[in-house]
């Protein structure tokens, strides 16, 4: 034990034998403290760009409002959208969103009921289970054990009436993350709109439908990854076509991506990569930038590191609205809608009321990024399905920052600060060059292909991984502060028995049915994927005969194959 | 030749959900542990589990799974491998579990849970004492 002194507190202090070892891993001259020791180490985002101690006027030299940030509402839109668009949207009725979902369309359909009459929900992201994410009907043996599990369970379009029977369409915006589905989920409400007397053109949707994103991290994708792809560009094209400006027919996702271990630099660089995919091919098919435009979203994670978080969704935005002007030249500027999810992944099962906490500054940090809309992860998201309490507890996050907090008075508070702006010009200049990269293996498909994203994320969540093991990284409650306490929260169980009752609806679907008229439908969905022709009208049609999920996707496998799993 | 053979481990995603960012955080792991680690990839049954497991002759198989179907898919895996005759092979899982499912698990012939939050060397540390 020698005393010596602390760099950083500036006071003399006893320095323990084992630590001068860790000082020279940090390159510090001596530092035994150990909260001072945990201050060194924090040097770095979790991207790994160095923090200073503080920033000012010099870290801002040539930074210059106009070219860089804009008012709100204004290219390049880095501050976010008009500001009168936040208090409107949160300040007003605050649009409450949240995913639910489970076991049968039925009793879905009752927590629905419940969330929007009692929870004050306006928006509805409907959670799927993974057969129907995948194209597996509930009495495929490959369900068995998974029917209504991660989410509702559909088959047909007889179980979509089912599970919006009573909910006004209007009222309550529903939306999907199936990304693998494509048309029939947009097809589903095609048919149950044009049933309830909606006119196209007001009728609201929103799905997911980013695909290549789940072949880069999240796993739903049916086919391989070239015909996957055009049946996602099929529901944007049939949208736009149609004039249906309600719709949001694709979210071009990196959330995933994070979960799955990205960096805020990767995410951002491979979410703009798949964009680029999407509206090339698009382009391709004579749609016009401009209209197009206005249809797409973007969503991500907000995760735990706050200012990065709030930086990249800054940095992410001027991005996107650069390329859309120099390189899709695009003549009028629409601002880019940017969405996110709290981060799951940062949620930890032991003490999982900490979680709680994390929900609500991931939150934060979407609401000081300007986001267009967020949503919360429960807090009981690393132990099990999300328990109603969990669930509710997550949307009244939203509605006390929103209500309570003051939070949407003025638009992009940070604005300006030394620090959020240097950090905001830092990740844009990073994601870029990562971006470039993906460029010169040919654009995301091909890098896809070759499994570079998909590498490159594994790889940062390894690391990530050793952080925490070495504890390097801390997380409350599992590498520090850790207590053997046992568990004392409510967990979800979903009743077996809505398995069994959904397989013995399918099952008899498929009897009561008119089959002749099912296998007409299917064969002309066969036609439109072997001639390569959009696929939404077809399948609208197969959808409206209540052929099922299962059979419209096996029908699809038997002309494109299936996706084939990347080992490592 | 008298080094000591290396443990072969099979990483296997069964069922249909696409989390495997644990399944691979393991794979890179343990082979920096010096272990032999097979990762199957997404989506694969019991079937094409225990196909692999026979194949690849391993030592070891780690199922992750975060959909909720593990009580169905795990100790059918278990099953399986044994009426392979794979006796010494053992069975570690991982993903989202509650774990008043681990008494089942583990009555199935599951040898281990490991929950999220586990370190890795605690996994390593395990499959080195357990492996014959």
């Amino acid at each position: 034990m020698a005393r010596m002194m602390c760099p950083v507190k500036k006071m003399e202090i006893n320095v323990p034998d084992e630590c001068p070892k860790e000082c020279m891993h940090l390159k510090m001259r001596m530092c035994a403290h150990p909260d001072t020791l945990e201050l060194i180490q924090q040097l770095v985002t979790k991207s790994g760009i160095p923090v200073k101690q503080f920033y000012g006027p010099e870290d801002l030299k040539d930074w210059d409002y106009i070219s860089r940030s804009g008012n709100p509402g204004e290219y390049p839109f880095t501050r976010g959208l008009p500001a009168a668009t936040y208090r409107v949207m949160y300040g007003g009725p605050a649009r409450t969103v949240t995913y639910a979902g489970f076991g049968t369309p039925e009793t879905t359909n009752q927590w629905y009921k419940y969330l929007i009459n009692e929870g004050g929900v306006t928006a509805l992201s409907c959670a799927l289970d993974l057969p129907t994410q995948i194209g597996y009907d509930s009495d495929n043996p490959l369900a068995l054990g998974e029917v209504g599990r991660q989410g509702v369970s559909i088959d047909s379009l007889a179980d979509v009436e089912s599970m919006l029977d009573g909910i006004p369409l209007s009222e309550t915006g529903v939306g999907s993350v199936a990304s693998g589905l494509g048309p029939i989920y947009l097809a589903w409400f095609l048919a149950l709109n044009e049933k309830r007397g909606i006119p196209l053109q007001d009728m609201g949707f929103a799905s997911q439908n980013d695909c290549l994103k789940e072949f880069i991290a999240r796993g739903t994708q049916i086919f391989p990854v070239r015909p996957q792809f055009n049946f996602t560009c099929d529901v944007v094209e049939y949208c736009v076509r149609n004039g249906m400006k309600n719709t949001r027919p694709i979210s071009i996702s990196g959330t995933h991506m994070a979960e799955a271990g990205a960096t805020a630099v990767q995410e951002m660089a491979f979410t703009l990569a798949n964009a680029v995919a999407y509206i090339e091919e698009l382009m391709d098919r004579g749609l016009d930038i401009d209209e197009l435009a206005s249809y797409l979203t973007t969503f991500f994670v907000s995760g735990m590191d706050l200012f990065e978080q709030i930086c990249k969704f800054r940095a992410f935005r001027r991005m996107w609205s650069r390329m859309m002007r120099e390189r899709f030249h695009a003549k009028v500027d629409t601002p880019p809608i940017v969405t996110a999810f709290t981060a799951g992944s940062t949620y930890t099962a032991q003490q999982p009321l900490n979680n709680i906490v994390r929900g609500t500054m991931e939150l934060l940090a979407a609401v000081l990024g300007g986001l267009g809309g967020a949503l919360t992860a429960a807090y009981d998201e690393a132990i099990a399905l999300p328990s109603a309490q969990a669930i509710t507890l997550a949307f009244r996050t939203q509605q006390i920052l929103g209500f309570e907090a003051g939070l949407f008075d003025t638009a992009d508070p940070l604005g300006g600060s030394y620090y959020v702006e240097a950090l905001t010009d830092e990740l844009e200049e990073r994601a870029t060059e990562l971006f470039d990269k993906v460029e010169a293996m040919g654009g995301a498909i091909p890098a896809i292909e070759q499994g570079f994203q998909q590498r490159e994320i594994a790889v940062s969540a390894y690391e990530k991984q050793r952080k925490i093991d070495s504890g390097e990284k801390v997380v409350v409650g599992v590498n520090k502060y850790a207590t053997d306490e046992p568990l004392t929260i409510e967990v979800r169980k979903v009743d077996p028995e809505e398995e069994r009752r959904q397989v013995e609806k399918v099952k008899k679907l498929k009897q009561e049915r008119d089959n002749e008229k099912v296998k007409v439908c299917l064969k002309q969905v066969k036609a439109a994927a072997e001639e390569g022709i959009n696929t939404v009208p077809s399948i609208l049609e197969a959808v409206k005969a209540y052929a099922t999920v299962g059979e419209i996707c096996d029908t699809l496998r038997g002309v494109w194959g299936e996706f084939k799993p990347v080992t490592l | 030749m008298n080094e000591k053979k290396r443990i072969r481990v099979l990483m296997a995603k069964p069922g249909l959900d696409g989390h495997d960012r644990g399944a691979k955080v393991l794979t890179f792991a343990l082979r920096d542990q010096g272990m032999e680690v097979i990762y199957t990839g997404l989506r694969q049954t019991p079937e094409m589990i225990v196909q692999a497991a026979v194949q690849e002759g391993v030592d070891v198989v780690g199922l992750s799974c975060l959909s909720g179907s593990h009580n169905s898919i795990f100790p059918r895996v278990v099953e399986m491998l044994r009426e392979q005759g794979l006796n010494d092979v053992i069975v570690i899982g991982g993903g989202v579990i509650p774990e008043e499912d681990y008494p089942y698990l583990k009555e199935k012939g599951v040898k281990e849970i490991f929950g999220p939050g586990t370190p890795i060397e605690k996994i390593a540390n395990f499959i080195r004492e357990n492996v014959k």
